[in-house]
């Protein structure tokens, strides 16, 4: 029931977002990004691991329109299959592009602001209803599980309770496509591990699509159902590996020999990137 | 929890005791001949009593040249700062006069004022908020200029308007910067109304500050009543300041790191 659902709708015949042979560079510097080829179906949950330097944080900038592309083109288009809970929201010309959050390598949350009103900052800056506004904070807040700390100032909270505001604050606009950049890259592993699975039982719920940069292959394995390595200096799609791994996954996933063979899969790829074969 | 603070009432109470015991030490160990260069605590006493109403409308007349010279000097350099933060070339186009600003010593500067404003509270006021306004400018520019780029990205993101990205991120994240000016701006203001009143204080009019009351005192020797000047001008800084640092405490107690551990 996963992203079988949206597939099957007629809008999404056209993908969400597709890259058409994308060049990335600053002013006259190096080509950040070459020829970057992509095309995400609603719902796809791609994850982009690879060197640094190969332009995948770039990449995500690109998408949420924070920074230009130079050359190529990136195509947006709305799917009708998403659920909106925020339709009130969305402005009369709503393009994907409108409606996609960003959740930052760091939690990025105002200190001056308790918990709730971090969750509320993007509905506040679209002037929302305050009706409506406390309804979506209020579930969003259940989303990440921290109803009880929606008085909390930032500094009271721990890393991982921090990113869950961070993540609650993205999905509170109830966002098409939904980009992060290593989102628990600074947390240990068992709190990561348990934020992955809260990140596919939200996803069971709302349907966004979701650009994903990690470092981590077993991450990526575990979250994603395609798995975008790139090549650095330049960046450029290096190859695609699709994870057939069933949706809704759990703990009992990480234990499945079809998900090992794919992280060594992944993993032995990534090395013969960083070590190339003149060594 | 009572403990600590009782200790922390207890013990400045007792180095105060401590310091008075000292003073007066020192005093009876002088020779009568010279006793006058250091007043006993009891004869600054007197003096309070003795000068009492002259010295209350003189804290008076300081004060209120300090208070309006220092919230001019808020109004104006927060302005400015926004102004300064809006664009890196403005900031290049008028640093330097601002420093320039800084630079003119008062002392110079106070007769000018007083032939053009005439002396009195007006020339105090305007002193003080000269004094005031460099260290309120400086940090309040620096605190809006340095908002995170992360939450800057984040308010594009969201398409927040130029004037919301001011108002919701750069004003508040600029907050703890501009508590550092006014704190600096508050030790300042009692001192820069005394030189004020120093040099451009009158008899006339509102008969005087604290800074004319010096003239006259020193020039009448009247030592006890200096020491009781001072006291007088201690007071008024130490209200300043405490102002301020619980008008801080109010605003950044709830979020901001540095408070962190006086909640504890």
């Amino acid at each position: 029931m996963s992203f079988a659902v949206t597939a099957k709708s007629s809008v999404s015949a056209s993908p969400a977002v597709e890259f058409r042979s994308v060049e990335k560079r600053y002013s006259q510097g190096p080509i950040i990004l070459d020829a970057f080829s992509l095309s995400a179906a609603h719902g796809d949950f791609i994850a982009l691991i690879g060197p640094s330097g190969c332009g995948k944080s770039t990449l995500l900038k690109l998408v949420a329109g924070l920074s230009p592309v130079s050359r190529g083109e990136l195509i947006f288009s709305t799917s009708s299959a998403t659920t909106h809970l925020a339709d009130a929201t969305r402005s009369s010309s709503a393009s994907a592009r409108d409606d996609l959050a960003y959740v930052f390598q760091e939690p990025t949350l105002l200190p001056w602001l308790t918990v709730a009103q971090n969750v509320a900052l993007p509905l506040d800056l679209r002037a929302v209803p305050s009706a409506q506004r406390t309804a979506l904070v209020r579930d969003a807040l259940a989303l990440v599980g921290l109803t009880p700390r929606a008085d909390y100032y930032p500094r009271q909270l721990s890393g991982g309770q921090k990113m869950r505001v961070s993540i609650a604050r993205a999905l509170v606009l109830s966002p098409q496509i939904l980009l992060l950049d290593e989102p628990f890259g600074a947390l240990d592993e068992m709190t990561r591990d348990h934020l992955n699975e809260e990140l596919l039982a939200i996803r069971e719920r709302l349907r966004w699509t979701a650009f994903f940069v990690t470092h981590s292959v077993a991450e990526a394995v575990f979250l994603a159902n395609r798995i975008i390595i790139m090549s650095a200096n330049p960046g450029r799609l290096h190859r695609e590996i699709r994870v057939d791994l069933p949706y809704p996954r759990t703990p009992a996933t990480r234990r499945d020999p079809a998900y090992h063979r794919l992280v060594d899969e992944v993993s032995q790829l990534l090395r013969s990137i960083e070590e190339p074969a003149t060594v | 929890m009572p403990r600590p603070k009782l200790l922390s009432v207890f013990l400045p109470a007792l180095a105060g005791a401590l310091f008075i015991a000292i003073w007066h030490f020192i005093r009876v160990s002088l020779s009568e001949d010279f006793r006058f260069l250091l007043p006993a605590p009891t004869e600054v006493i007197t003096a309070f009593r003795e000068h009492g109403d002259e010295l209350w409308r003189a804290t008076l007349n300081t004060t209120a040249g300090a208070t309006l010279g220092f919230l001019a000097a808020v109004a104006v350099s927060f302005t400015l700062s926004l102004l300064l933060s809006l664009s890196p070339l403005v900031r290049v186009t008028f640093y330097p006069y601002l420093m320039l600003l800084q630079m003119t010593p008062i002392i110079v500067f106070a007769p000018i004022l007083v032939l053009w404003v005439g002396p009195g509270l007006k020339s105090v006021t305007i002193i003080t908020f000269l004094i005031c306004f460099f260290p309120l400018a400086v940090n309040t520019t620096q605190g809006l200029v340095s908002t995170d780029r992360n939450l800057v990205e984040l308010f594009r993101l969201y398409r927040a308007t130029k004037f919301q990205e001011i108002l919701r991120l750069r004003i508040p994240a600029a907050l703890p910067f501009f508590f550092t000016g006014l704190r600096i701006a508050a030790t300042l203001a009692p001192i820069g109304a005394l030189v004020g009143d120093y040099t451009a204080g009158s008899s006339a009019g509102d008969g005087g500050g604290l800074g004319f009351q010096t003239i006259i005192y020193s020039s009448q020797a009247k030592y006890p009543a200096l020491f009781a000047t001072a006291a007088a001008c201690c007071a008024l800084g130490f209200i300043f300041v405490a102002g301020v640092l619980s008008l801080s405490w109010l605003t950044l107690h709830q979020w901001h790191d540095s408070y962190e551990r006086a909640d504890i």
